[in-house]
């Protein structure tokens, strides 16, 4: 079945390369769309990071039965606007022990690692900067660069509790990266490749949650546990234990280099529920029944970044009531859930999955009438 | 367009984004004279001596380990894509390699490597 998507952006960019292709040489054209998609990517980051923003503190507020932000603007709706313009008129103050080619090095480490994974995510149909073969790696890869930026920050900043801070976050962040990787690898068993746009054209049908079913699943809790850790937020928030830290290891930033990392952390919890979405709910694709012709008519109607955005905010939000439902951890009770028992787990999880896809025991091998397979 | 010139693009947004905000805030921020604002924060007090010093072990220990892991996970990436094809044989011989690598955890625990005291 051909269904119409009369609200996809695809014919828009091609109308725009063609344009493009039409009016320039070839070289400077490429130059115009390098420079166009440079532009949608910083804006879109820096405006998602002001929505997240806000969304955070209303639903923290709500969480914590208070109102949230309510001042500027209807329900204090443009709060973290005025905050992003105080945070650019505050003094950039300059360390007089840091390392200072390390300490003014080291935003860039963050932000770019983080850009650079965010550029690979499908947003939608047709709607992915970076798309290489080995997708998941380059994800992987990318995102942790990100940690030796928390390194350098606190290590340079010459300050005791920035050096803790960068210390733990260091221990904690790649810890939980092998589970985060893990995890990954067995959706790539499943899905047969590691290219991102191929791994939701392979969700058409079926999610791979479903599809690989108990492994899938298991992969995917350690998956949101272990994006969760990296982040460094929620009950894994010990670099920057505001009650013991001050501010872990960005306490020696002041002004918009303090408003780098905040940006960067709420950017690395969309880009791990946006992986998550993408690898285990389908991405962009739309939820569809074999056979309920009209009804998938109505769910292709809406378009495939709808999709993907409304799958993404459902599992930030999940992050969100982990972060406010459960305590701090300690640090060596953090590290054992890692190494103790989410990274044996994962070894073992791996395994089934590949037996379950050899046995052929998937969803779609089980029941191909079901999907329309057969 | 190609896929690594579009990576180097995703590199100079984040290279764009940290200069530009720092170009904006350098034009608009004031700027004050003030010998106290150079000092460490540490709550208040004066600071002690450096801190580019010996650090807690355990910390590295669990990098070491760490480093074992990854150069697993980079091996076992492109086995995992081609999974179906290389069937049963591929997946006995992968078994191993991971039997060997879950020994070398099991020795870390027993040596005491995951233990923070």
């Amino acid at each position: 079945m051909n269904y119409k998507q009369p609200l996809e952006l695809t014919g828009l960019i091609a109308n725009l390369d063609a344009f493009f292709r039409e009016h320039l040489s070839p070289f400077w054209a490429s130059v115009v769309e390098g420079l166009l998609i440079l532009l949608v990517i910083v804006a879109l980051y820096a405006v998602l990071a002001l929505i997240l923003i806000y969304v955070e503190r209303k639903i923290t507020g709500f969480f914590q039965s208070r109102l949230g932000p309510n001042r500027v603007g209807k329900y204090g709706s443009i709060q973290s606007i005025a905050d992003m313009i105080k945070i650019l008129i505050k003094e950039i103050i300059h360390i007089k022990r840091a390392d200072l080619f390390l300490y003014y090095v080291a935003p860039f480490f963050v932000i770019g690692s983080s850009l650079m994974a965010f550029g690979a995510i499908p947003f939608g149909k047709g709607l992915q900067a970076v798309d290489f073969k080995m997708g998941v790696l380059y994800l992987i890869a990318v995102s942790s660069i990100g940690v030796l930026g928390v390194l350098l920050a606190g290590w340079s900043s010459n300050n005791k509790y920035s050096m803790l801070g960068a210390m733990r976050s260091g221990a904690q962040t790649i810890s939980y990266e092998l589970s985060a990787a893990f995890s990954l690898m067995t959706v790539v068993v499943l899905a047969g490749t590691m290219q991102l746009s191929e791994i939701v054209e392979g969700q058409r049908y079926v999610w791979n949650i479903f599809n690989g079913h108990i492994p899938a699943l298991i992969a995917f809790l350690i998956y949101l546990t272990s994006g969760h850790a990296e982040t460094n937020r929620g009950p894994f928030d010990l670099p920057e234990a505001e009650g013991e830290l001050t501010a872990g290891y960005h306490t020696e930033y002041s002004g918009i280099q303090f408003g780098f990392y905040y940006l960067a952390e709420y950017l690395n919890m969309f880009i791990v529920a946006a992986i998550a979405t993408t690898v285990f709910l389908g991405g962009w694709m739309p939820i569809q029944v074999h056979g309920w012709d009209t009804f998938n008519q109505v769910m292709w109607y809406i378009p495939s970044y709808v999709w993907f955005f409304g799958k993404t905010a459902l599992l930030i939000f999940l992050s969100l009531w982990v972060r406010w439902s459960f305590p701090r951890l300690r640090i060596d009770i953090l590290l054992n859930l890692e190494w103790k028992v989410l990274l044996p787990i994962n070894l073992f999880n791996i395994v089934m999955m590949v037996v379950i896809v050899l046995a052929g025991w998937t969803l779609t091998d089980l029941f191909p009438k079901l999907f329309g397979l057969a | 367009m190609d896929n690594f010139l579009l990576f180097v693009v995703a590199l100079l947004a984040g290279v764009v984004l940290v200069v530009g905000g720092m170009l904006i805030a350098l034009l608009i921020s004031p700027r004050s004279l003030n010998f106290q604002k150079g000092e460490p924060y540490e709550c208040g007090l004066p600071t002690h001596g450096t801190s580019w010093m010996q650090f807690r072990v355990g910390y590295y220990l669990y990098a070491i380990l760490f480093l074992m892991f990854d150069v697993v996970t980079i091996f076992l990436f492109p086995w995992s894509t081609v999974v179906r094809e290389l069937g049963v044989t591929g997946f006995v011989s992968v078994l191993f390699f991971i039997g060997i690598m879950s020994l070398g955890l099991a020795y870390a625990w027993k040596k005491g490597v995951l233990k923070w005291t």
